[in-house]
C-alpha cells in the first residue's frame, strides 16, 4: 500500500489497550499467510478476541467482521493508549489489513505494533492529540487528510488533529521498509 | 556526555563512534531468532522480497527454534513447521533445533542462551515480543514483525530508533520469600503497561546482580509488559561465565558511561517490597498475595520463558514438597534441558519430578510454550472455560491463556505454588 492522501471510513471504536491477543487470538496464527484464500480467515478473526461489551464502543456488541464474512463494515479503527500491546505477530496489523481497513488512530500506540504497521506498510497509524474514543462513535463517517494533520467527523461535524508521523514518515509514504529501501538505494530495485 | 548501554552497543553495530537516543539509525544483527509461529511468514517475504533463490545473509547468524504449536493435533500448526524444515534444508542452516529429533529444545528465549546464542554487548533480533529476555545477558535484544526479520534475513541489518534509557536500581539482596518475578511486577504496577515504551529498562543494584542469571532474565522477560523496547542487565562475572560454558565466541561486554544520560532512575529497597500479583486482565493490575489471599483458584500453570526455568521449578518444588494440591496444577518445562533437570535435581532426596507427582501436580510430557498463550484447544494447560488460573508466565490479557472468560494472575513461582496447596491465593510467607 503507499499513503493515501485522504482516507475516508466509518469508525470502530475501541478502549485502551487493545492487545495484540484481543486484534487476532493465538488460536488463529496458524494459517498461511502467503495463500490468497486462506489469509481470508485472518480478516474473518480480527478482533475476534475484544470482550463483547467493549467490542464497538460506545454501545458494545457490535461485531468488526459480520458473521461468515472477511471484510469489516468499518476503514478506521479508533482507539484508546497503547493500542497493539503484546506480541510481536505481525499477523496483527496485517489482519487488520485484510478486514480492510485504511487507518488506525489512538492515543498511543506499543512500538512493536506500530513499527509492524509502518515496515509492513499495513495502514497508517496515526496518533491524535486528544482521546478521541468517547467522542467518535462507531459507524461515524471519518475523513483523514495526512498532510494537513486532521480528522474530521463528518457525521458531527468536528474536527481533531494528529500528530505529524515524524521519523517514519519516509516509510509510511513509501509504503514499507522494502518499497524504502528500494527508494533509497538500499536495495536493488 | 557518556552513552549508556544500550546507546553504546547499538552505535558499534552502526559502525558510529556515537548513537544518542533519538537517533535513527542502520544496525548489524548479530544473530535473528524465529519459530514457529512467525518463521513461515517471515520466510514468505524473503522469497516475496528477495527471490526464489535468494539466500540468507549469514547461515551461521539465523537461529529457529520451534517451540509455540508442537504437541497439538492441529494440521495447520504441523504445516508450519514443515515449511522450517524445508527452509533450513533449502538454505543449509546449522542452527535449527527441530521437533521430534534429539536437537529439540522448546521455548526460544530459554532455548537460546542454553545454546549459547546470547553473548554481551551483541544485537539479537527475534520475532518474538520476549525476545527482551536476552537483555540480561548485557546485550540489546528486542523483538520484531515478520517483515522486519524478512528484511534482515536478506540484509543483516535493520533500522533502529535509538531508546533513551529508564534506570531501575535495588538495594540489597532479595529476601528469602521474594523473587525477580515479585521485583518485576512491582516495576510494572509502578509505571503501567505503557510505562515504558520506546524505552530501554536497564536493571542494576546490588538487589540485582546478586540474582542468578535465570533470575536477571525474569527481570528482562517482562519489559514489554511495561511497553519497554529491551530490558538490559551490565555483564559481571555471572554472565561471563554462564556465557562461557555454551558458547567458545569471542564478544566484548558494554557498561554505561558514568556520564551517560537517562530518562529516570528509580530506587527501590528490596526489603520493602512484597509477594506481588498482577489481577485480571493486565500485568500492571497490581496487588500483593496478602491483599488477594483468599481469592479462590481453579488453577496454577508454572511454566513459559518467564516461570519455567530450573530455578522456577527448584523454588515450586521448596513449598510443594510433602504437600498435596487443592487447585489442578500444571507443569510445563520450558525446554528439554529444564525437564532433564526436572528428574535430576534433588531437594532433600527426592527428585523434583516426584515431589511435583507426590503433590498431584500434572507434568507436560514435552517443553513448550503450552498454555502461555492459549494456543490450539488441545492444548496442555490451556483455559477453555472461565477458570480462575494462577501463573508464573507473563501476559494474563482477556483470553491469553484460552477462553476469554477465565481469569489469570500472574505471580512468582513461590506464590503460585504456595496458592496451589491452599485452592486460594496465598502469600508464600505463609510456607517458608
Ligand atoms: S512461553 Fe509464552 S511468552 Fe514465552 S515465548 Fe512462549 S508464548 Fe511467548
Amino acid at each position: 500500500m503507499t499513503m493515501q492522501e485522504v482516507i475516508k471510513g466509518k469508525a470502530y471504536v475501541l478502549g485502551d489497550n487493545i492487545d495484540t491477543d484481543q486484534i487476532i487470538p493465538a488460536k488463529h496464527l496458524v494459517y498461511s499467510l502467503s495463500d490468497p484464500e486462506e489469509r481470508k480467515l485472518y480478516g474473518t478473526y480480527a478482533l475476534s478476541g475484544v470482550p463483547e461489551k467493549v467490542a464497538g464502543l460506545p454501545k458494545g456488541n457490535i461485531p468488526f467482521v459480520p458473521e461468515g464474512d472477511h471484510r469489516s463494515r468499518y476503514q478506521v479503527i479508533i482507539g484508546g493508549k497503547n493500542f497493539g500491546s503484546g506480541s510481536s505477530r505481525e499477523h496483527a496489523p496485517e489482519a487488520l489489513q485484510i478486514a480492510g481497513i485504511t487507518a488506525v488512530v489512538a492515543e498511543s500506540y506499543a512500538r512493536i505494533f506500530y513499527r509492524n504497521a509502518v515496515d509492513g506498510g499495513f495502514f497508517i497509524p496515526c496518533e491524535s492529540t486528544q482521546r478521541l474514543i468517547a467522542d467518535i462513535k462507531t459507524g461515524d463517517d471519518l475523513e483523514i487528510n495526512i498532510s494537513a494533520g486532521t480528522l474530521k467527523n463528518v457525521t458531527s461535524g468536528k474536527s481533531y488533529g494528529l500528530r505529524p508521523l515524524g521519523d517514519v514518515l519516509d516509510i509510511v509514504t513509501a509504503g514499507g521498509i522494502f518499497a524504502y529501501a528500494r527508494k533509497t538505494g538500499m536495495l536493488k530495485p | 556526555m557518556g552513552m549508556t548501554m544500550t546507546e553504546k552497543i547499538l552505535a558499534r553495530h552502526a559502525g558510529r563512534p556515537r548513537a544518542s537516543a533519538g537517533d535513527n539509525i542502520w544496525v548489524n544483527v548479530d544473530i535473528l531468532m524465529t519459530h514457529d509461529v512467525c518463521g513461515p511468514g517471515t520466510i514468505g517475504i524473503f522469497r516475496k522480497q528477495f527471490g526464489p533463490n535468494a539466500k540468507v545473509w549469514d547461515r551461521q547468524k539465523v537461529v529457529i527454534i520451534p517451540d509455540h504449536y508442537i504437541f497439538t493435533n492441529d494440521l495447520h500448526a504441523h504445516r508450519n513447521i514443515d515449511l522450517l524444515r524445508d527452509f533450513v534444508k533449502e538454505q543449509d542452516l546449522p542452527y535449527y533445533y527441530d521437533v521430534g529429533t534429539d536437537k529439540y529444545k522448546g521455548v526460544c528465549h530459554i532455548a537460546l542462551p542454553e545454546e549459547g546464542h546470547t553473548r554481551p554487548g551483541e544485537v539479537l533480533f527475534g520475532t518474538d515480543s520476549h525476545t527482551c529476555t536476552a537483555g540480561a545477558f548485557g546485550e540489546f535484544a528486542t523483538g520484531i514483525g515478520n517483515t522486519d526479520a524478512a528484511f534482515i534475513l536478506g540484509t543483516g541489518k535493520l533500522w533502529v530508533k535509538v531508546p533513551e534509557t529508564m534506570r531501575f536500581e535495588f538495594e540489597g539482596p532479595l529476601p528469602p520469600y521474594l523473587m525477580a518475578k515479585d521485583l518485576i511486577l512491582h516495576i510494572i504496577g509502578d509505571i503501567g503497561v505503557d510505562g515504558a515504551t520506546y524505552r530501554a529498562m536497564e536493571f542494576s543494584g546490588d538487589g540485582v546482580m546478586s540474582l542468578s542469571i535465570e533470575e536477571r532474565m525474569t527481570l528482562c522477560n517482562m519489559v514489554i509488559e511495561a511497553g519497554g523496547k529491551n530490558g538490559v542487565i551490565p555483564s559481571d562475572a555471572v554472565t561471563e561465565r554462564f556465557v562461557k560454558s555454551k558458547t567458545s565466541k569471542p564478544f566484548e561486554a558494554v557498561a554505561d558511561d558514568p556520564d551517560a544520560h537517562f530518562h529516570s532512575v528509580r530506587r527501590y529497597k528490596t526489603s520493602d517490597i512484597q509477594p506481588t500479583v498482577a489481577k485480571p486482565h493486565s500485568p500492571d493490575n497490581r496487588g500483593t498475595a496478602r491483599e488477594c489471599a483468599g481469592i479462590r483458584l481453579d488453577r496454577a500453570y508454572i511454566g513459559s520463558c518467564t516461570g519455567g526455568k530450573l530455578n522456577d521449578f527448584v523454588a515450586a518444588a521448596k513449598i510443594l514438597k510433602g504437600q498435596q494440591v487443592k487447585a489442578e496444577t500444571y507443569i510445563v518445562p520450558a525446554t528439554t534441558e529444564v525437564a532433564r533437570g526436572l528428574a535430576t535435581t534433588m531437594l532433600d532426596g527426592q527428585s523434583l519430578t516426584e515431589i511435583f507427582q507426590k503433590a498431584g501436580a500434572k507434568l507436560s510430557q514435552g517443553a513448550s510454550c503450552a498454555a502461555c498463550l492459549g494456543g490450539p484447544s488441545d492444548t496442555f494447560g490451556r483455559l477453555n472455560k472461565s477458570e480462575v488460573c494462577i501463573s508464573t508466565t507473563n501476559r494474563n490479557f482477556p483470553g491469553r491463556m484460552g477462553s476469554k472468560t477465565a481469569q489469570v494472575y500472574l505471580a512468582s513461582p513461590y506464590t503460585v505454588a504456595a496458592s496451589a496447596v491452599t485452592g486460594v491465593i496465598t502469600d508464600p510467607r505463609d510456607f517458608l
